[in-house]
């Protein structure tokens, strides 16, 4: 297991400090990422620490989305990009033809950018993919749907309009439900591609205090455009640039004091 | 260091690097006068120290207001951030050896003609010397960036220490001799403090900037040489 050196106890903001003692949940080894001919991650190796938020940051274009979006395999979707290497979660190669992706994408949830309610009600959003794995009762189903909603800190707002479309909820709402999806399937681990960059600040602050309930129970993995959103949130920071991985270490380290001048550079807004 | 995307940016820390440049250059001269003042019995350039203290405390409002404004505006990170707070630290220490030298300016005026040692005087000439050169030189390492620079200042503290003792011990054995030179032994005394005072901002200075340009604090226990505390004159031994 990697050991990272922790120069700096205090952390920033709320977050809790970096336990780089947890057990390593996803190990990223020698990953190389083809989009056609083009080489958008170059030999990526990485370690993603058990209930802890790790936020993947760089400019865009640098990878950190493509390196997210392997995890669950959803880039497979597209029949021109491909993953080598190896991707371990919990010692076992995601990308191994073997691995049944449907079960690997309810153990790898994942939110995206844009909210994305299907067109139905909220508990249906909710009960529609926990009935794909699951057959359960109409009592169970219903605790399963409210313990999600629950953990997605939208329960009060939504109780009371479960039969009600996911649709006519606000954006920050919205952004919660899809959290509360992804939760009812039980996951172990949670990616967030840039979840409150269409958000207003109040429901910003809403997701990144679940964030951090949430981090109790599931290995997060967050891409981010707002370094303060990263400073504030995340164990750990991985700054990647033009596919490659830069630096990685504990985020107080990262914003505070990094040791390569590109980071220094891009977390202070000086790229060119 | 590279430039910031955003210009601005990079004249918001320059506006505050050239304030505190500024606020060091007032502070030397202040110091210089100060000393010379008490020396030479100076009355009117005791007057231009405690004048000079003005200009001094109105940049470190515009270094604090600045700073603030900038984390407010900016969120600044790493090198900015440490930048930022070492403006709001270095301000507020240099405001205080402004202070402590318009207090000696204050001192030299109210001693007046009195008589005054030659021994004491040459002592507390010397004591000014060498903190003159501290905050000379810790100045220079905040503009350089120099963080050896820095730690040799912070190193050489203990030697200010030691000599502010000697002349403790020495002022107490004068206000002993004759009750008559309490009045002005005190005031030297205080001058004697407040030029040591001056020693541990630039000490301080000093860690700060070891800080700016590292992100690593220094250790808590600086060598120190100030056994004031500890001394007694025996009376009648």
């Amino acid at each position: 297991m990697s050991t990272i050196a922790l120069n700096t106890s205090s952390a920033i903001g709320n977050a809790a400090a970096a336990d780089a003692s947890a057990p390593v949940r996803i190990a990223v080894k020698d990953l190389n990422f083809y989009y056609g001919d083009f080489r958008s991650l170059k030999d990526i190796s990485l370690d993603f620490y058990d209930r802890q938020v790790t936020a993947l940051i760089g400019p865009s274009g640098c990878g950190k989305s493509t390196l997210l979006r392997t995890f669950n395999r959803i880039y497979s979707l597209y029949p021109e990009q491909r993953a080598e290497g190896q991707i371990l979660l919990d010692g076992q190669n995601v990308l191994s033809p073997s691995v049944d992706v449907n079960e690997l994408r309810a153990r790898v949830g994942m939110v995206f950018q844009k909210p994305t309610p299907f067109p139905m009600s909220i508990y249906d959003n909710i009960a529609f993919g926990i009935k794909l794995y699951e057959k359960l009762s109409k009592s169970e189903l219903d605790d399963r749907v409210e313990e999600a909603l629950r953990k997605a800190a939208l329960w009060d707002e939504a109780k009371d309009k479960l039969r009600q479309s996911g649709m006519g909820l606000s954006g920050g709402q919205q952004q919660r439900l899809c959290i509360a999806r992804t939760i009812a399937q039980r996951p172990e681990v949670i990616l967030l591609d840039e979840p409150t960059s269409a958000l207003d600040p109040i429901s910003t602050g809403k997701i990144e205090e679940l964030i951090e309930q949430l981090r109790s129970e599931f290995t997060i993995v967050i891409v981010t455009h707002n370094m303060q959103q990263a400073a504030r949130i995340s164990q750990f920071t991985a700054f990647m640039y033009l596919g490659e991985l830069v630096e990685f270490g504990p985020t107080t380290r990262m914003f505070m004091n990094p040791v390569k001048k590109q980071t220094q550079d891009y977390i202070t807004g000086r790229f060119g | 260091m590279a430039e910031h995307i955003v210009s601005s940016y990079d004249n918001d820390l320059q506006g505050l690097r050239q304030r505190i440049s500024e606020m060091g250059g007032i502070a030397e001269k202040m110091l210089v006068d100060s000393i010379a003042a008490l020396v030479r019995h100076d009355k009117a350039l005791a007057q231009v120290v405690v004048a000079s203290d003005k200009r001094l405390d109105v940049l470190q409002r515009e270094v604090e207001e600045n700073a603030i404004l900038t984390i407010a505006r900016r969120q600044p990170l790493a090198i900015d951030l440490r930048e930022t707070i070492s403006a709001i630290r270095i301000s507020g220490d240099v405001e205080r050896i402004g202070d402590m030298a318009k207090n000696i300016g204050k001192r030299a005026l109210a001693i007046g003609d009195d008589f005054q040692p030659q021994k004491i005087v040459v002592g507390l000439q010397h004591m000014g010397d060498l903190v003159l050169a501290q905050l000379k030189d810790v100045l220079d390492a905040y503009a350089q960036k120099d963080t050896a620079k820095a730690l040799d200042v912070w190193k050489r503290d203990g030697a200010i220490d030691a000599l502010y003792t000697s002349l403790f011990r020495e002022l107490l054995t004068y206000m002993m001799e004759d009750p008559r030179n309490i009045s002005f032994c005190t005031h030297l005394l205080f001058c004697a403090k407040n030029i040591e005072r001056i020693g541990d901002h630039t000490t301080n200075i000093a860690e700060t900037v070891h800080y700016l340009v590292t992100g690593e604090t220094l250790a808590i226990d600086r060598p120190k040489n100030d056994r004031s505390i500890d001394t007694t004159v025996g009376i009648g031994a």
